[in-house]
């Protein structure tokens, strides 16, 4: 008779739990279902030589990255030193994804922060970002061998997630 | 200067509101009567701080000091005088302390109100109003202070969001938070009732008015911002079952439950303690919504900027008060009395009945408003509950309850006869069917969802009309009896309104060139023009539309889109003709490559008793709390 | 000739007599309308919570693109919905898809409302027969009446609860 009083106390306790729990999740960053999928096939244009086009296709047998930037998005900008460092390294290739730009914009940002791509292919209408479930520029894809999508980062790269999650997992996949 | 005095005054309101928290307390639990006579003073005195306060930051937005960091983030010296006042609570350090001033507002009612109680029970009940005020100030002077100065101060302001730039914010919040506020009285008493060990029927009746005001309050701050929504937002929709709106219909729902088991507390001393723990939940909901609003957890159109710093500290304060209340909940109950008896089919029964459908749909409502974060937070993922689940799940939940509606107010305490309350009810019951039939028909096309619609609608109607008539032979009927019947009744219109607009609305995107026309519901729309109008703090494009039915002109119409000097996206003016028995809703587009113009028409059949309904709802209850056994209350208290 | 002129004068009469209808915006209404219902039902994504229906922003407009290509390429809607749940996830769905993680919530509600209601009925039935074992008895009563009396006391006090 007595303990049923204390259910409320008991549900409440748990929902207290879950949502203290739920201050330290983001609910605006949405986990991609690509994850262990295969990347999405395409063949588009170059930024620079508009002549030559660009498939993922041609990146197997390599661990690659695949950055989808803007010249008109902010955070690009800021995240553009970080690339450059990644390119530096050499552990991976890195090929840009030029999303819903202007070809001159896009290669003028380039000449002036540094281009540290192998090369940006360049997606016009967006086509190619919705199969690849992109939603806010910039983010990041890290490809393996066979050509299977390994981890994806959303928002502007910073040394510390190279440092902690992408080196680390080119290491790994490298070994295989 | 006068900033630092607001923030002086919150910190001495602080430190009174200890006083008043916990003094009286401790006066009542060792019969301390020099504490016990610090309740109303302490009170009194708070609330007079918290109104310097408050009039102080007001002041700051009137006369656009920028060196309030708050005034800046949240005004501009272009935006109108009544924006500017609004704007006290368009963030989250206003709005909170307009949160804090509603509760002293409450505290000092209730205090002045009172003298006829035991001063034991008011010097528990304002203690522990003045518990909940002291932790909310020092949730403000250490997060969330609106008095933070900006050195140097900025030139202008970063001006208000052009949604919020409506008549719509001067009423809305502080409609709303005086309910949400207000049901802190009813979980007052009844932590008091509790604290005494003492968990008596008075503490029902002085609850009831109390409780029933504050739902008064809650039901016009919803709708409000469901009427706001619709004609703001620009696509004519009323309600998104978005998580703050969730937040503030939870409360409704249970606060609704505790209002009707009030009612069988205070007549038949039953269920206390099942109407003590409505009481603190009603509360608890309140202060959760205010959390998830202001935390960051959920994604919604109206959550205020965040910081995981404050969402720590409201998580906090509301497990010290809900928890302990909870706690002394499961001490104390079990203590009660039983009620007086009643058999299975009987009055009480049918409330108590009403109650769980009730419960139930303001759990099903919190379980999918939080579901998200649930599955986010055992790492399963992330999923979206909008609003395709939300109305597959309440309807079938409220429908029932619809019903009961019309047979409840027949029932009679203690013991009554079924069967001879369906015999009355046989003509009720065939109205209701034949309206479920007729008015479907009659608007073009019969769906299910409509029939039923109308159905439970006139069969609340005609129930109520068939009481009225029989209530008229019986004598005078009281304000309580009337209350009743008007809520109800608004509750039937209400559904009207829903069933109408769901099921018959038009709506039709069309481009359009001057002198072109479109039709919609059997109106004529025609475009006569798109001009630029300047405005206070915006450039407008203006169209201008002649409304017309059967080639007779009805209405002009000025559908806007409005570029704010201080925003990028331009905002919707959408031109609503308002009539008793439909909308028509023209919203402008943007501008097309040929001159013309893309343009949004509705026809939205009885949408306004959407909103009219919830006007008699809250008529209902405040009929209800002016019937004659309070006013004498109030006689003898100011006496 | 006048006949022709008669002819061409009253051609242009009617044109001017009949109001012009507006044309609908969209080039194919059916397809806007199988648009509207199924966006209706997704998030956009880059907005707080409003629907791709409603959503101005430039990834609702791609989006509402893609599915209109979908629909005149005859896909179902159940296609078009598994397209955008392949690409962004369960999150873009606002109807949860009822799976083993969401049977909670699809059945939960309607569980609850079974044994609330189950509940309540019992706990009435047990309750009045509690409430029936506390009524005094009359002997019992008399024997209070005595006891008070005895006590200096007449009145008695109501039983209630």
């Amino acid at each position: 008779m007595k303990a049923k009083f204390l259910i409320p106390l008991i549900l409440f306790v748990i929902l207290v739990g879950f949502l203290a729990i739920g201050l330290s999740r983001d609910p605006h960053e949405v986990p991609s279902p690509l994850i262990n999928k295969a990347a999405p096939t395409f063949e588009i244009p170059q930024l620079a030589q508009a002549s030559q086009t660009f498939s993922p296709a041609s990146m197997k047998g390599q661990v690659w990255i695949l950055n989808v930037w803007a010249s008109w998005c902010v955070a690009c900008r800021e995240e553009h030193p970080v690339l450059v460092d990644l390119a530096k390294s050499g552990q991976a290739p890195l090929i840009g994804l030029d999303y819903k730009d202007k070809r001159e914009d896009a290669l003028v940002m380039l000449e002036r922060q540094g281009n540290p791509y192998v090369l940006s292919a360049f997606d016009a209408d967006g086509r190619v970002g919705i199969d690849y479930g992109v939603y806010g520029v910039p983010e990041t894809y890290v490809i393996d061998q066979t050509g299977i999508i390994r981890f994806k980062h959303i928002g502007p790269l910073t040394q510390q997630i190279l440092n902690q999650k992408i080196y680390p997992l080119l290491t790994e996949l490298k070994k295989s | 200067m006068i900033p630092e005095f607001g923030h002086y005054a919150l910190i001495l309101a602080l430190c009174i509101a200890l006083i008043q928290g916990i003094l009286p307390l401790v006066g009542a639990h060792y019969g301390r009567r020099e504490y016990l006579v610090l309740a109303r003073p302490t009170a009194q005195i708070v609330f007079m701080l918290l109104a310097i306060a408050f009039v102080i930051l007001a002041w700051s937005f009137y006369v656009n000091d920028f060196s309030v960091l708050y005034v800046a983030e949240h005004s501009n010296s272009q935006l109108p005088v009544m924006y500017r006042l609004g704007a006290v609570w368009g963030g989250h350090e206003g709005s909170l302390l307009l949160w804090i001033f509603l509760l002293s507002t409450w505290t000092i009612l209730v205090a002045q109100l009172s003298k006829a109680l035991d001063e034991f029970m008011v010097a528990r009940v304002i203690g522990v109003l003045g518990l909940v005020t002291s932790g909310l100030l020092l949730f403000v002077l250490t997060t969330s202070s609106p008095f933070e100065r900006l050195l140097p101060a900025a030139p202008d302001g970063r001006s208000l969001n052009p949604l919020l730039q409506d008549p719509g914010l001067v009423f809305h919040p502080p409609m709303l938070y005086m309910g949400y506020v207000g049901f802190s009285v009813a979980f007052a008493f009844a932590i008091a009732s509790l604290l005494s060990g003492r968990l008596d029927a008075a503490w029902a009746r002085w609850s009831r008015p109390w409780t029933t005001a504050a739902w008064v309050f809650l039901t016009l701050g919803i709708a409000l911002g469901s009427w706001w929504a619709y004609y703001e937002l620009g696509w004519g929709g009323w309600w998104f079952w978005d998580p703050v709106e969730n937040a503030s219909f939870i409360p409704w729902l249970v606060g609704t439950a505790l209002l009707h088991s009030l009612a069988v507390t205070e007549k038949r001393g039953g269920f206390k303690s099942w109407t003590v723990l409505l009481a603190i939940t009603a509360f608890s909901l309140s202060l959760l919504g205010t959390f998830l609003v202001r935390s960051g957890v959920l994604t919604s159109v109206h959550a205020f900027a965040t910081d995981p710093k404050r969402g720590i500290f409201i998580l906090i304060f509301l497990s010290l008060v809900v928890g302990s209340s909870l706690a002394l909940y499961a001490w104390r109950a079990p203590k009660n009395t039983l009620g007086g008896k009643f058999s299975l089919s009987s009055r009480e029964t049918f409330i108590l009945l009403g109650n769980v459908f009730l419960v139930v749909s303001a759990g099903s409502v919190l379980l999918g408003t939080l579901y998200p974060l649930l599955i986010d937070a055992l790492h399963l993922g992330k999923i979206s509950v909008g609003p395709p689940y939300f109305n597959s799940v309440f309807v079938p939940i409220m429908a029932p309850l619809l019903v009961l509606m019309g047979i409840g107010p027949w029932t009679h305490w203690k013991n009554t006869n079924l069967i001879s309350v369906i015999k009355r009810l046989w003509l009720a019951g065939l109205v209701a069917v034949c309206a479920g039939i007729a008015i479907p028909l009659i608007m073009g096309q019969f769906t299910w969802l409509a029939g039923l619609g109308f159905l439970l609608a006139f069969w609340i109607i005609a129930s109520g009309c068939l009481q009225v008539v029989r209530q008229a032979r019986l004598g005078k009927p009281t304000r309580s009896f009337i209350g009743m019947q008007v809520a109800h009744l608004g509750m039937a219109i209400f559904v009207i309104g829903v069933t109408m607009v769901g099921a018959y609305q038009e709506e039709k995107d069309v481009r359009m060139l001057a002198g072109e026309t479109v039709t919609v519901g059997g109106y004529q729309i025609q475009l006569v023009g798109v001009n630029r109008v300047p405005g206070p703090n915006y450039q407008a494009m203006r169209g201008t539309f002649l409304l017309s039915q059967n080639g007779k002109p009805q209405a002009t119409m000025y559908p806007e889109k409005r570029s704010y000097f201080s925003s990028t996206m331009p905002m919707t003016e959408a031109a609503i003709d308002v009539g008793l028995t439909r909308d028509i809703y023209v919203s402008l587009g943007e501008e097309l490559s040929d001159k013309a113009w893309a343009v949004r028409v509705y026809y939205k059949p009885f949408v306004d008793w959407i909103w009219g309904g919830c006007l008699f709802m809250a008529l209902g209850g405040v009929l209800a709390i002016s019937d004659k056994r309070y006013r004498i209350k109030l006689k003898r208290a100011s006496a | 000739m006048k006949a022709i002129v008669l002819i061409f004068a009253s051609m242009l009469f009617l044109q001017t007599a009949v109001a012009n209808d507006a044309a609908p915006l969209a080039d194919d209404p059916v397809t806007e309308q199988r648009l509207i219902t199924i966006s209706e039902e997704m998030r956009c994504l880059v907005c707080q919570n409003e629907s791709l229906a409603g959503s101005r922003s430039d990834l609702a407009n791609d989006l509402r693109r893609e599915i209109r290509t979908l629909i005149k390429e005859g896909k179902s809607d159940e296609q078009i919905r598994t397209f955008m749940v392949e690409r962004y996830g369960d999150f873009v769905l606002y109807r949860p898809p009822v799976k083993p993680i969401t049977w909670l919530l699809w059945i939960g509600p309607f569980v609850i409302l079974g044994i609330g209601i189950a509940f309540l009925l019992s706990y009435l039935r047990r309750r009045n027969t509690l409430v029936s074992s506390k009524i005094l008895s009359e002997e019992d009563n008399q024997k209070i009446d005595a006891l008070l009396n005895t006590l200096g006391k007449n009145q008695r006090d109501g039983m209630n609860g």
